[in-house]
């Protein structure tokens, strides 16, 4: 354990423990004993509400060393993400299996932020601008949770319970998230008033699964958790003749999209502008996807 | 008389090359020491209590707990004030410490020094401060019915009332509130001095206007009060205006102590003055052929709490208020309003780039009604040489010798002639996401994709206008040392991150022609070098620099180094200007007038109201460019300030709290949303100015915000008369219920 001392920031009568273990067991057993340390894994979140005073940690257990977060492996059917395998990797070793998170992925901050940002980080802040979110929520991933009890597998569904606050209990890890590999092609388009580097103003995963055939779908900064649309997800549509796939059912899909969504009015965007974004986003996806799957029959499926 | 000495050339870097600043390869590796990496032996971290409230009367104020804490050095209010309870730049109204009334959210009310800078914000949360609540004024409008103004600022030239027009175009326009958003944070070091007094070294725009407010306050003699330049990054109008100078110097002169200040990036939104938003109704009528007959402006700037220097700003607005063009009959009301808002004042543009968005709109909206070219109706009216301003003030700069028989130059229509050689540029095919509206977003890859092109021409004034007395002090001493003629160069004109040490070098290597120019660190050890603001250090301080070495030069000539080092100070003003009539707004107000055109092309994602600029092409009158490079870089970030205002930046304010202090959600342009840009720099000399150069820092953050809304029109076919523009109001036409 060492003293972190950061210049200005952090008070140098009050130095702060700093654990940086590199077994799971270690980090479960150091929580249990110190109920007041907070994880860090990027620190691209924890950071921000440190220089701002929103918290003020006394110790923090750093994730980073721990080899089995770091790590993600091909499952099968599904790839098991290490929670603390940053945004970067996801793009560059994952955009095949899993197309949606790596496109979501791609979409997070800048390059320093994707460097070091992971997805453990991202479901433990729950905040329902996350961008990992909608594409779980639309691929049905769960997560593993790891406590000294032992480990359990919520899923991604059953995770949020409200504006910054899931299923997640102090003293506990979430060690990595299983996203079934696409089994079709996947979008997500994230609205923003600039370019790039850009907290959503609402955001929309579709995972087309063609074996299924089934729609997938989350929708982000639009609620007060990451949603599901699920009466989108329920239209029918035309697996078996896909060309029949009309411009009114495209629309259709949208305005259910829209309708799944509970937005408000902030200094991002207009509850009014959010749902409409959503529609138009959702119909753009839905055409996008179909039009992979059946007329370009492209063997990547973004 | 001895024989004059040849004067050698210098090899390199003189005036018009594209000299490397100094602080170019610190600032990119790393090395370069800001205010904020400013430190001293025993230190103490000073920090600021702040008023949540835009209004509440402060019953009392109870420091103990703060004070019996650990750590905790001092802590002050605004009865330890040693001198003048307020300060200014115009006007002194604004106190060092709120007293019994806190008139802003985030006004300052109690200051502490302590060990390390978490304790002091400890201690701060400490404080209890009885505040009694009451309702803000927040309606600009409304405080111009309450009388509640800095400045009203009227402006009459013949008689619109009796003008005729074959084609009306009425409008309201709205600007919010930009901020500078520096990213260098507000922050300095006080260091007591032996004799009382203090040293302060700061990140500020006007060394000697700092001193001049700061010394009162503390109850000391100016002489007592020396400050010295620190490392700063950009400053677009945000540090002109005192932030945590008075406070740091108090803290150290009670504790005897160093004390540092940096404001985190939510305190620094809070602690400096923005851009004032606008509201302004604009009337224009032209005859058949889109010449203009009358213009009708009404404009309120909101001033805020305190008055800063909305008294200029409103002058500026009045003065420019229908741009570079020739109208009859006008008639403006300027307001800048005192309400419980954020406190606003100077920023790039300075008055100027409301008024631009609402001119330049009203412009298109014409050209429109009468099916005409946007180039070719500014054409029509554009002013030329001999032409009056609103002002009554005659622009007439006669060394222009450009020959044409049959019409005065207009050196507005050689900039819009001049696009003509440079098209917009075309849509390339397979276009990647990040060429797109939405970018990284994913959200179009090609839906709802329309392309869009506008202009926008902007006027500002250049130099301290309506009758300041201006001027800067440049001394210098040359020397030789290892048998070589060096050039100490010594002024007080702050380097704001524009560039302005490098051209001071560059004008003494070319007046003196020697290749060795040191300048010495910037202070108050010299006279007045003036503000960094107003597009004005290459004129002024230039023109001391350019004076002094002048001077030497001629000393040089009968004077031989060896015998001992030559030494000139030159204090440089411009022309006289004279004051604006207060009812009539007519006078002979600026110095230096400039123009810049841009052009913008815009993708626009039509369904979800998302905007690409594509390529924005400026082209610029600057006189005589003296460091194409470091002008480029200028015309590139006043260009980006102004694609900012069109359709990001805004400060959002509801009931006097400010919702957005932060970068999450106060958005500035990033290497995303800001295109390449097209240059063309023109040279139109000004032979009242040296080397006949205008300033150029502020004009492109003019005219490019009405080009990208114009061009963003032209793809919606919206109206579009706030800025910036959101992608609600771009679909708003378009929501309807699922
Ligand atoms: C400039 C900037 C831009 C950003 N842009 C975006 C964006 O575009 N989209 C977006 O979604 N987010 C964005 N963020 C937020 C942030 O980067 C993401 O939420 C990121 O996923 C957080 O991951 P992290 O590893 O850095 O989390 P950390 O900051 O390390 O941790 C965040 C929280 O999660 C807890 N935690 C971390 N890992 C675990 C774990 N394995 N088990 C239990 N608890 C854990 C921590 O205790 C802390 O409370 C941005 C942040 C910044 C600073």
């Amino acid at each position: 354990m060492t003293a972190l001392r950061a210049a200005g920031a952090v008070s140098t009568d009050r130095p702060i423990i700093f654990y940086r273990p590199t077994e799971t067991a270690d980090a479960l057993r150091f929580l249990a004993e110190r109920p007041e340390a907070v994880p860090v894994a990027g620190g691209t979140d924890l950071m921000v509400g440190v220089n701002y005073r929103h918290i003020r940690p006394e110790a923090m257990l750093d994730l980073t060393a721990i080899v089995e977060l770091c790590t993600w492996t091909d499952e099968g059917t599904a790839i098991r993400i290490g929670s603390g395998v940053p945004y970067a990797r996801i793009v560059a070793e994952l955009a095949t299996a899993l197309p949606g998170l790596a496109a979501a992925s791609r979409t997070v901050g800048s390059p320093q932020i994707r460097n070091r940002g992971t997805v453990g980080g991202n479901l433990a802040t729950a905040s329902p601008a996350g961008d990992a979110h909608p594409p779980l929520l639309a691929t049905g991933a769960n997560i593993e949770i790891a406590a000294p009890e032992g480990r359990r597998t919520v899923a991604i569904d059953d995770f949020f319970t409200g504006p910054k606050r899931s299923v997640l209990r102090p003293g506990e890890i979430i060690t990595a998230v299983t996203v079934p590999k696409a089994a079709g092609p996947q979008q997500f388009l994230k609205v923003g008033t600039r370019n790039a580097m850009v907290i959503s103003v609402c955001a929309f995963a579709l995972a087309l699964d063609l074996d299924r055939r089934t729609v997938g779908t989350g929708i982000g900064s639009a609620g007060p958790t990451p949603l599901r649309a699920l009466p989108a997800e329920e239209l029918e549509l035309p697996w078996a003749a896909p060309a029949g796939l009309t411009d009114a059912t495209v629309e259709r899909f949208g305005d259910l999209v829209a309708a799944a969504a509970r937005p408000i009015d902030d200094v991002r965007g207009t509850a009014a502008y959010r749902r409409h974004a959503l529609a138009v986003c959702a119909a753009r996806a839905l055409r996008r996807t179909w039009r992979a799957a059946f007329e370009e029959r492209s063997a990547e499926w973004n | 008389m001895p024989e004059p000495t040849p004067l050698p050339t210098p090899t390199s870097n003189a005036v018009g090359q594209s000299a490397i600043r100094a602080d170019a390869l610190p600032k990119v590796n790393g090395d370069f020491d800001y205010a904020s990496d400013l430190a001293a032996e025993g230190m103490l971290w000073g920090h600021t209590l702040r008023s949540p409230h835009p209004k509440a009367r402060i019953r009392s104020i109870d420091t103990a707990a703060a004070e019996a804490m650990a750590g905790v050095a001092a802590v002050l209010t605004a009865a330890d004030v040693p001198g003048k309870r307020t300060y200014g730049l115009i006007e002194d109204d604004q106190p060092v410490l709120a007293d019994t009334m806190a008139n802003y959210q985030g006004e300052p009310v109690a200051i502490i020094a302590a060990t390390d800078l978490d304790t002091a914000r400890r201690a701060a949360d400490a404080i209890t401060v009885d505040y009694e609540v009451l309702e803000p004024l927040c309606d600009p409008a409304e405080a111009v019915r309450r009388g509640e103004y800095f400045r009203h600022q009227p402006l009459q030239v013949g008689d619109p009332d009796t003008a005729t027009a074959a084609v009306v175009v009425a409008r309201e326009y709205v600007v919010g509130m930009q901020d500078q958003a520096p990213l260098g944070p507000e922050s300095g070091l006080a260091l007591p001095r032996p004799d009382g007094g203090v040293d302060l070294r700061v990140a500020t725009q006007w060394l000697h206007s700092d001193q001049e407010q700061i010394a009162p306050c503390l109850g000391l003699k100016e002489s007592q009060v020396h400050l010295e330049m620190a490392g700063i990054g950009g400053a677009f109008g945000a540090r002109e205006d005192l932030s945590v100078q008075v406070h740091m110097a108090m803290l150290a002169l009670a504790t005897d102590k160093p004390v540092k200040m940096m404001y985190d990036r939510a305190e620094s939104f809070l602690g400096h003055v923005h851009r004032h938003p606008a509201r302004m109704r604009y009337e224009h009528g032209a005859d058949a052929e889109g010449r203009l007959v009358y213009v009708r402006a009404q404009i309120v700037l909101d001033g805020g709490a305190y008055a800063s220097t909305t008294d200029a700003v409103v002058g500026n607005a009045a003065s420019l208020a229908v741009g570079p063009y020739e109208v009859e009959h006008v008639a403006v009301e300027a307001w800048g309003t005192r309400t419980n808002n954020p406190p606003c004042g100077a920023m790039r543009g300075f008055g100027g780039v409301q008024t631009c968005f609402a001119y330049e709109s009203q412009m298109d909206a014409l050209a429109e009604e009468l099916g005409l070219d946007p180039l070719e109706i500014r054409r029509r009216n554009a002013m030329h040489q001999g032409s009056k301003l609103i002002t009554g003030q005659v622009v007439q700069e006669p060394g222009i010798d450009v020959p044409n028989e049959n019409a005065p130059f207009s050196p507005l229509v050689d900039l819009l002639d001049r696009f003509a050689a440079i098209p917009a540029p075309a849509i390339p095919a397979g276009r990647d996401i990040i060429e797109l509206p939405g970018g990284t977003g994913n959200t179009t890859h090609g839906e709802g994709v329309v392309r869009g092109v506008g202009y926008g021409v902007g006027l500002k004034n250049v130099c301290y206008s309506e009758g300041f007395d201006d001027f800067s002090t440049a001394r210098i001493r040359l020397e030789l040392v290892d048998g070589e003629p060096v050039a100490y160069v010594h002024t007080a004109a702050a380097e704001v991150g524009q560039g302005h040490q490098t051209i001071q070098a560059q004008i003494v290597r070319t007046e003196l022609g020697i290749d060795r120019v040191e300048l010495l660190p910037v202070d108050t050890k010299v006279g007045s070098a003036g503000s960094s603001s107003a597009s004005r250090q290459s004129y002024m301080t230039g023109g001391a620099v350019k004076a002094a070495s002048e001077a030497v030069r001629e000393l040089w000539a009968t004077h031989d180094l060896a015998d001992g080092p030559i030494e000139a100070t030159r204090e440089f003003r411009h022309r006289p200007t004279k004051p604006m009539d207060p009812v009539t707004g007519q006078g002979d107000s600026h110095v230096q007038l400039a123009l810049c055109v841009h052009r913008a092309t815009v993708d626009v994602d039509i369904e979800l109201g998302l905007v690409k600029v594509v390529d924005l092409t400026c082209v610029q009158d600057v006189g005589k460019i003296l460091n194409p490079i470091a002008l480029e870089g200028q015309i590139h970030g006043a260009s980006a300030q102004g694609l900012g205002l069109a359709v990001m930046e805004e400060m959002i304010v509801d009931a006097g709290v400010v919702k957005n202090a932060s970068f999450t959600d106060y958005l500035i342009p990033t290497i995303l949303d800001m295109p390449p840009m097209r240059l063309e720099i023109v040279e139109n000399a000004d032979p009242a100015a040296p080397y006949g150069l205008r300033g150029a820092g502020e004009p492109p953050t003019l005219s490019s915000t009405p080009a990208i809304v114009a061009a963003i029109r032209d793809a919606t076919g919206l109206a579009l008369t706030h800025v910036p523009v959101r992608p609600e109001h771009l679909t708003r036409h378009l929501v309807r219920q699922p």
